[in-house]
Parts: C-alpha cells; structure tokens; sequence
C-alpha cells in the first residue's frame, strides 16, 4: 500500500513539474527587469515554502514526543527535517545564483540571507546533534527543543523582508500583500509547490522507513546481547 | 550577450536545484542497502544466538 502510494506521489510530482517545466520556459515571456533569470523563482519559492512547512511538521511532532514521550513521533521529526533541510539548501543555491546575475555578487549579508543560513545552520545542527547522542531518549528530548527553538527562526526568516529593508526583494507574491505578479505568472509557483510536496512525501516516507529499520537493528542488537 | 548569460544562469539554479535533489536520493539509497545488509546481519546473530541457548 505504501508502496504504491510513493509510486503514485512520484508520478504527480513528476507529471506536474514536466508540465509546468514546458510551460515556464515556454509558455512565459521575460520579466521586464530581470529577462530570463526571474523563472529561477519558479523553484526557489516553492522550495523554501516546501522546506519550511516540513519544518513546522517537525514541530509538531517534536511538541508531540514531549508531551507522549513515544519515538515514534521523534523518528517522523527527523525524517522531515532531513527531508526540509534538502529543499532549504536549494534556496540558498537558488538564491545565489539569482543574486549573482541580479545583484552582481553570490552573497551578501542581507537580513534575509542572514537568518535564513542561520536558519539552515539550525537545523543542520538538529542532524548532527542526533548523530552525537547515542541514548534514544536524551536525543529525541535535546532534538526535540532545538526543532522548537529552530522554528522561531522560521518566524525571522519569514518577516525579515517587511521588518528590513535590506538587499532582498519586499514580498511580491499576492498572497502576501505583495504586488503580485502579471496574470499567469503565480500560479506556476503553487503548482511547483505541489509537486515538491509530493516529492519531499515520499522522500519522508522513505526516511522513516529506513528508522524504523535502524529502531529494529537497535532492539535486536538488544536481544541479542540479553542472550 | 546578457540575455544569454540571463539563459545559462537560469539553467544553473534548475540543475543546482535538481543536482541537490539527485545527491540526497543517492545518499538516502546507499543508507538504505547499509541499513539492510546490518539488518541482516543482526537477523543471523540473533539466530544463531538463539539456537545455541
């Protein structure tokens, strides 16, 4: 069942991101400023829209471990955070080499930029931790308040843009208040948004199959030394 | 000239994006075979312990 539930999220995200592939390159003229380079938002915004809904997943399911204390919860918590982290290094790849035609230069020290890999740096600091505590209970609880901790961060990310007015664009998305962008132009960003949805679905669901398997080498490993 | 260099740079963020995709399913995979071949492992000795006791 879950198999094919992977094969089928694969298939829609891959359907959807070939159709709206053909039609950003295609179908969309320039940006009048920016020519060519703008489509890069067709990936860029989804993914940080992407990464950061897993993030607030991760959240969630890390309030959950605290207040049931079952592994279960923290398992799913890794396994969307990893997953999130993925498409919060596409941002920053994305947005460096937007900002260096825009720009002229790969990074600045922007607000946006700024808290964003403090942001990233969060929660790659979530993996390592995990890596560097053995004893399942103390790295679900120490895991658990860096994923809070983490998501204030989000919060910055997110309102830096309107509380600085530094090198980053002001929102331009509609549903933000922002300008907006010419009719036809949105929409390929929430289709996009879709698709990596549907990929970063089947990529947790991969991720907690491979914990559940490493909860079942731990609990035979177990079984084996009472022996 | 800058038009072009618009169009390649455009195609840099696509493939970085992608490339970035590519690497994390490739090491998700190489982890999973690790993890089964150690499930297996641990499998036969658990077996094998149980047997001898």
């Amino acid at each position: 069942m879950r198999n094919k539930l992977v094969y089928v999220l694969c298939l829609l995200a891959a359907g959807i991101l070939c159709w709206q592939l053909y039609n950003i390159l295609l179908n969309l003229p320039n940006e009048k400023d920016q020519g060519a380079i703008y489509r890069i938002v067709y990936f860029h915004v989804p993914a940080i829209f992407t990464g950061f809904m897993g993030f607030f997943v991760a959240l969630g399911a890390s309030g959950m471990y605290l207040a049931t204390r079952n592994l279960k919860y923290d398992a799913f918590a890794a396994a969307v955070t990893e997953v999130s982290l993925t498409f919060a290094t596409i941002v920053l790849a994305t947005g460096m080499i937007w900002g260096r035609i825009i720009w002229g230069i790969w990074w600045t020290w922007d607000a946006r930029l700024t808290t964003m890999l403090v942001c990233w740096l969060i929660y790659a600091g979530y993996l390592m931790l995990r890596r560097a505590i053995d004893e399942p209970t103390q790295r679900a609880r120490l895991s658990a308040v860096v994923s809070i901790f983490g998501c204030t961060d989000i919060l910055i990310v997110w309102k830096s843009i309107e509380w600085w007015r530094t090198q980053h664009p002001a929102p331009v998305l509609s549903v933000r208040d922002g300008g907006g962008m010419a009719p036809g132009m949105e929409s390929p960003i929430y289709w996009n948004w879709l698709a990596l949805m549907c990929l970063a679905a089947v990529l947790v669901m991969i991720r907690m199959r491979q914990e559940n398997m490493a909860r079942e080498i731990d609990s035979l490993r177990r079984m084996a030394h009472s022996y | 000239m800058i038009d072009q260099r618009n169009f390649m740079y455009m195609f840099y963020g696509f493939a970085a994006a992608w490339v970035i995709v590519t690497v994390y399913v490739g090491l998700l995979a190489l982890r999973e075979r690790r993890l089964r071949d150690e499930l297996d492992r641990v499998r036969r000795i658990v077996e094998d312990s149980g047997k001898r006791s």
